[in-house]
């Protein structure tokens, strides 16, 4: 069964004023248990606002949606039990912290789900460690943290929520390089560790190729596609049309190809380009001898 | 949502009325209420409501903004009128044991309305076909007199441009933690008094954090371009009166000179 199913959703920004925008557009979807996805699109695509349509913390104009089956809209569901069930970061999540110290303010979350001390010090320790907070980090006050510190702890309080499902807004938005992959590499451990769905919206091709199993494209408040990688990156042409970078290397692929090269064109991490060159040459010397 | 309150609320348009000097603007208001004060009677309302009703039209606001600028006084409205019609001596028209209404009550409650309710239309017109930060170029232009009084006009200016210019930054901000704290489960909604004041801090304190993040950011940025107060500073919009506007002005005196003149004539 899908955790998250929409059907006709769509949102509209200062109905009835100047300002009036479609930010969601006749949205139908479908997340399957377990995934681990991308949300991807131009700025001012919808992303966030689709995304905050996932735990009812926005009210669609109209459209349904449902959790692990129930329409979160309906009379007898209480909105605040979704939000434990589908957990939102947001973009800079590092601003909504307040605690005195990093391990209550990762205690917020589960405190509001009625958990008793033990288990919620269980999963404090259990994240802290898988976010790479170090334990003396803990008891420390959030604000003498740095940037990317703050960043994780931000995450980790609503990991610690184990949600089915968690969803990210760019949580890389603002990280170097090397704080980027380690960021996302925590994401997609905490994703097998847990067996939950994960999405993430991100900007970055790269990221999402490293990343995600599928991918879902936002273009102009509606989907443009949602599927496993490797058939969306195969459709670059497309993507390029709707302003999308795919990933550099799958570019190298394609230029190749142009020129006459009889070879693949869905590849995008460097490893497998690697492989597929390797393989290429192989075949070719194999013609030749 | 916090969004749909609107400060200023500014309704961007090209009307006539959009495009006056704002200097203009915030003096012809100023001559309208002056009409509206000192109208003795319903004629010298009328010929402000006529005043107030061409500038509506020609501002092309829909009709249902306007009405939606006098809710938050309809308790005021509601207010004077009890008082005036139960309180004044005059005929008595009614009588329901020691409650009466009187013809001079009537009438005066029904003066008092109209008053009030044309005096919110008519700022909120000027609100409403002027930018926050238009409007207090104007204030700090039509105020530079008092420079000379020493009177830091062009300071006050400025902080009050500056606060106009985070008020939506900081309901939009206010906006994205209360959803990220409700996201976290955060619940506002519920509980006692104590309960939902102490549920506020987990707003409070993020918003506090970054309002003195942005002031400091503010700050430096100010200096780093050099700022230093209003001393030989030059204007990026400059306000430059036309014929349009001294007519418009002049229009509003002869409507003000009408009411006095009807004052005169039926005194
Ligand atoms: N609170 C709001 N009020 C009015 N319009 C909004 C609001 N939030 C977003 N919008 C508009 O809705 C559209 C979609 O915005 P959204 O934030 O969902 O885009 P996004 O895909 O997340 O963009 P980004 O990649 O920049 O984060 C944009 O055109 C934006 O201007
Ligand atoms: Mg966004």
């Amino acid at each position: 069964m899908s955790v998250i199913k929409t059907e006709n959703l769509t949102y509209t920004y200062s109905i009835g004023t100047p300002f009036e925008k479609t930010a969601v557009n006749n949205v139908n979807l479908e997340i399957e248990e377990g995934a681990l996805a991308g949300i991807i699109g131009h700025t001012g695509s919808g992303k966030s606002t689709l995304i905050q349509h996932f735990n009812g913390l926005i009210k669609p104009t109209s459209g349904k949606i449902y959790i692990d089956g129930e329409d979160i809209w309906s009379k007898d569901v209480k909105i605040r039990d979704i939000r434990f069930k589908v957990g939102l970061v947001f973009q800079y999540p590092e601003y909504q912290i307040f605690e005195e110290t990093v391990y209550k303010d990762i205690a917020f979350g589960p405190k509001n789900m009625g958990l008793p001390d033990e288990e919620i010090d269980r999963r404090i320790k259990e994240i802290a460690e898988l976010v790479g907070l170090h334990k003396d980090n803990l008891y420390k006050s959030p604000f003498e943290l740095s940037g990317g510190q703050k960043r994780r702890v931000a995450i980790a309080g609503v990991m610690a929520m184990e949600p089915k499902a968690l969803i990210l807004d760019e949580p890389t938005a603002g990280l170097d390089p090397k704080g980027r992959d380690t960021i996302l590499g925590q994401i997609k451990e905490y994703h097998q560790h847990k067996k939950s769905t994960v999405l993430l919206v991100s900007h970055s091709m790269e990221d999402m190729a490293k990343f995600a199993d599928k991918i879902l494209v936002m273009n102009k408040a509606e989907v443009f596609c949602y599927d496993d990688t490797p058939k969306v990156f195969a459709r670059s042409a497309e993507l390029e049309n709707i302003g999308l970078a795919v990933p550099q290397i799958t570019r190298v692929f394609n230029r190749l190809k142009q020129s006459g090269i009889d070879i693949r064109t869905d590849v995008y991490t460097v490893d497998f380009a690697r492989k597929t060159i390797l393989e290429y040459l192989e075949k070719r010397g194999g013609a030749n001898a | 949502m916090l969004k749909d309150i609107t400060i200023g609320q500014y309704f961007p348009g090209n009307s006539v009325v959009h495009r006056l000097d704002p200097r203009f603007k915030i003096i012809i208001t100023g001559v309208f209420i002056a009409m509206l004060f000192s109208a003795d009677g319903f004629l010298g309302l009328a010929v402000g409501g006529i005043f107030l009703i061409v500038s509506f039209l020609l501002s092309k606001i829909p009709f249902k903004l306007m009405m939606k600028s006098l809710k938050p006084i309809i308790p005021i409205i509601l207010f004077t009128s009890v008082l005036n019609i139960f309180f004044l001596d005059g005929v008595p028209l009614l009588k329901l044991g020691f409650i009466k209404i009187t013809d001079e009550g009537l009438r005066t409650s029904a003066f008092m309305v109209i008053r009030i309710i044309a005096l919110i239309m008519g700022s909120s017109l000027l609100t409403y076909t002027t930018s926050p930060i238009t409007l207090t170029d104007a204030i700090e232009r039509l105020l530079s007199p008092l420079k000379k009084l020493k009177l830091p006009v062009h300071e006050l200016a400025m902080m009050m441009t500056i606060a106009l210019r985070f008020i939506p930054t900081l309901i939009e901000e206010t906006d994205k933690i209360m959803s990220a704290q409700k996201a976290r489960g955060a619940d506002m909604e519920t509980g006692s008094l104590v309960q939902r004041a102490k549920a506020l801090t987990p707003i409070l304190i993020p918003l506090f954090v970054s309002a003195f993040r942005r002031a400091e950011e503010l700050a430096t940025a100010m200096e780093c371009r050099c700022y230093q107060g209003g001393e030989g500073r030059t204007r990026l919009r400059q306000l430059h009166s036309t014929g349009g506007d001294f007519f418009a002005l002049g229009l509003s005196v002869i409507f003000l000179d009408a009411v006095l003149l009807l004052n005169f004539l039926m005194g």
